[in-house]
């Protein structure tokens, strides 16, 4: 994997049953393993939006990947970014035995150091909350499974935002609508 | 809320399919009926006068035979089949026809929506097993969307670069009645089938062309698509620039035209696979570079600038990397260029291609089609016929060295004229897209070359020739051999003839008993009479030549290799 770079994919598609199987089945006949996914309705309603991570060798490999899913009729628009572009995070909970939070000062420590949240405690088990890059909430793993141990863990898909200014879905989707009508009338017109 | 509407003011699902598809000018079907999609059928009986269907005997039949009616035709091929084993059987054509860009609707049965997913009798994932293959693939539930999806459906699957849709409409949905009306598709925001021509890649198109001394151009199936030959033409014309056509794109302009140096690629021409390796700028018009057509992709065209017209903006790049990449429909694009240009002359570099004509023909060619003694051979018998037919006819083709055979000696004068499996290499395929040919155009002779492996994969289609009366000539080039792979075998596989000869049975007997007249030639006396007979005869005919055992396709450029590895067969070599 040394060789390889984490690229971001994002996707807007239309709301229909199976995209995501259409999406998948590209990825694996590029032999491409999707790493991390995560999937939410757009501000826009109606369409979704698909943030994939991803490891390739080249850009060359996504411009293919990232073309193919373009040419699917329910993608609105897909490209790829690398983390340069992004800002981006991960969601991570951690569970741990509420007897072991009472018994040291160790998980406060912890908690105060990686910036994380407790979000709920119970008499039996206490949930941690952290949000960052895989390394960060790696890196919270690694230190209460050593100290204290973890009961149950568990990391969202990436969400992720461009930094540079890119088109807006909406400015896309009224040109297109645009250019429909534009269509049409010159079809009416010949 | 549930809208309520009177018995009158609705109609069934299946009434609404048929009417669907008048409203998208269908004239014909071929399908197999079954448990899931007895409403359509029953809706069809009412509408029998309007809508012609083709009762074919395999589904896969009725999937080649749309293919072959469509890619004649110009219009959208239907086929019409039951749930499970009917879907499945689609999916051969199905992906034949993703692979090579043939508008198809598909319309499978589904078991009704309350039993998906239960594993019913005769329930399959189609939508699953045919998303990856097909351009579009939607299941249908609820009886109101039969028109939206149908309209949707015809729309995609011609628009752009053309493609296979299936839709799969549960039985419940061609039972519920509600009301009707169809409006046709013409706009969908996440598809955009006409992209914008960027006036910025025409100019340096038309610059990089005008520089060019040695140009080459290698026309594909995207012309035809685009029904762009007389752009091509004039294009062509203008710039003075040879071209090979693709296996797919033979026929867009005729064979006799004399800047056509014939076929691309594995058992292409000579003369245009080696001017690719030598030619300054490469231009490339509605083709997909191929493996087929390339060989090794590292000594490919190493030297030249490389233009790309193509509609569909993944194949840019895909392969090959283009200098300028033209993004557009062919029928658009081409001219823009034209326009652009002045008259041009390459008579020193077309002079270039001729002694490799000549090479091809003394090595090859000759030997091939005038053997004068000896057994009968595959390029002789498909010479003869296309002269026959005063090179006018359709050339169906199974796949195989009837195939390479049909490709290379069949000649052309009209476009739309070559019905082959080009990127999947389905055998099978010749007999019902020859089928579907003649029943898409009617008025000309069609001509489905055949080898006994591939004849044997659908034969059952005898009886749908014979229920229908469809005037097709057969020729079966019999060698008792799986021929390609035998071909193969012999080059890279220190003839080892493991499993393709084959025991065959009495080809015309079989045909007999469906009344399809035949005859079998074995002496090359016999050869010219029994296809004037053929094409004479009024109605299907078998004619069944034994061919040379071991026949082999020349030239061949091994897969993976390069024009240098180029093979021409009975002790020739190129340098």
């Amino acid at each position: 994997m040394e060789d390889k770079t984490l690229y971001t994919i994002t996707i807007f598609s239309e709301n229909t049953v199976g995209v995501l199987n259409q999406i998948a089945t590209i990825f694996t006949r590029r032999q491409l393993n999707i790493e991390t996914l995560s999937v939410s309705p757009s501000a826009i309603k109606g369409i979704h939006k698909f943030t994939i991570t991803s490891y390739a060798d080249s850009d060359e490999t996504m411009k293919k990947l990232v073309k193919q899913i373009d040419k699917r009729v329910d993608i609105l628009k897909a490209y790829f970014n690398t983390n340069e572009d992004l800002v981006h995070q991960e969601i991570a909970l951690y569970k741990i035995e509420t007897a072991k939070l009472l018994a040291t000062s160790q998980v406060e420590k912890l908690v105060r150091k990686h910036n994380a949240h407790i979000l709920d405690v119970n008499e039996h088990s206490t949930v941690i909350q952290k949000t960052g890059h895989y390394k960060d909430t790696q890196a919270l793993f690694d230190e209460l499974a050593e100290s204290i141990g973890v009961l149950q863990f568990i990391r969202s898909g990436r969400v992720a935002i461009t930094k540079s200014k890119v088109e807006r879905l909406s400015d896309m989707l009224a040109k297109r609508e645009a250019k429909g009508e534009n269509e049409q009338i010159s079809r009416l017109v010949n | 809320m549930k809208e309520e509407y009177s018995e009158q003011s609705t109609i069934s699902g299946s009434e609404a399919l048929i009417r669907s598809l008048l409203a998208e000018e269908v004239e014909t079907i071929f399908g197999y009926p079954g448990g899931a999609i007895m409403p359509v059928f029953d809706a069809l009986y009412d509408h029998r006068d309007e809508i012609k269907h083709i009762l074919v005997r395999h589904e896969q039949a009725a999937i080649h035979a749309a293919q072959g009616y469509a890619r004649v035709s110009r219009k959208t091929g239907v086929a019409l089949v039951t749930s499970g084993p009917g879907a499945t059987n689609v999916i051969t054509g199905v992906t034949d026809a993703m692979m090579d860009s043939t508008p198809l609707v598909v319309i499978s049965g589904q078991v009704a929506s309350g039993l998906l997913g239960s594993d019913a009798f005769q329930e399959a994932d189609v939508i699953g097993l045919t998303m990856p293959v097909t351009k579009w693939a939607y299941q249908i539930r609820r009886v109101e969307d039969i028109p939206w999806a149908v309209s949707r459906a015809f729309y995609i699957a011609a628009s752009g670069r053309p493609g296979p849709v299936v839709l799969d409409i549960a039985k419940d949905a061609q039972l519920n009645r509600h009301p009707f009306s169809y409006k046709k598709t013409d706009f969908l925001r996440s598809y955009d089938p006409f992209p914008d021509v960027e006036e910025d890649d025409i100019r340096a198109a038309a610059a990089l062309i005008r520089s060019a001394k040695k140009p080459l151009a290698l026309v594909g199936q995207g012309v035809i698509l685009a029904n762009a030959e007389e752009e091509l033409k004039a294009f062509l014309e203008k710039a003075d620039i040879p071209f090979g056509s693709t296996i797919l794109g033979l026929s867009a302009i005729a064979s006799s035209h004399p800047l056509n140096c014939g076929m691309l690629g594995m058992h292409g021409n000579l003369s245009p696979n080696i001017k690719t390796n030598e030619c300054d700028v490469l231009i490339a018009i509605g083709m997909r570079f191929d493996d087929r057509v390339t060989g090794n992709l590292n000594t490919y065209a190493r030297q030249a600038k490389i233009i790309h017209f193509d509609i569909d903006e993944a194949e840019l790049n895909k392969n090959v990397k283009a200098t300028v990449k033209v993004l557009g429909n062919a029928k658009q694009t081409l001219p823009m260029v034209t326009g652009l240009l002045e008259k041009q002359s390459h008579a020193e570099w077309i002079e270039e291609f001729k002694p490799y004509e000549q090479k091809e023909f003394e090595c090859v060619i000759k030997e091939e089609i005038h053997p004068g003694a000896g057994p009968i051979k595959m390029g002789e018998v498909v010479h003869k016929v296309t002269e026959a037919t005063g090179n006018k006819a359709v050339c169906a083709t199974d796949v195989g060295q009837n195939q390479m055979m049909g490709t290379r000696y069949f000649k052309f004068t009209q476009t739309r004229s070559m019905i082959t499996s080009g990127g999947l290499g389905t055998m099978g395929f010749g007999l019902p897209a020859g089928i579907g040919a003649k029943v898409g155009a009617p008025g000309r002779t069609v001509c489905i070359f055949v080898g006994d492996g591939g004849l044997q994969m659908t034969m059952q289609e005898f009886g749908t020739i014979m229920e229908y009366d469809i005037d097709v000539k057969i020729i079966l080039l019999n060698n008792n051999f799986l021929g390609m792979v035998r071909q193969w075998q012999e080059l890279f596989f220190d003839e080892r003839y493991s499993e393709t000869r084959m025991k065959n049975p009495d080809f015309i007997k079989i045909a007999d008993a469906y009344g399809i007249k035949g005859r079998k030639v074995i002496d090359r006396e016999e050869l010219d009479g029994a296809i004037e007979e053929m094409l004479a005869h009024k109605g299907a005919y078998l004619l069944e030549v034994v061919v040379e055992t071991k026949g082999m396709v020349y030239p061949m450029i091994p897969a993976g290799g390069c024009v240098s590895d180029i093979l021409l067969g009975n002790g020739h070599s190129l340098y």
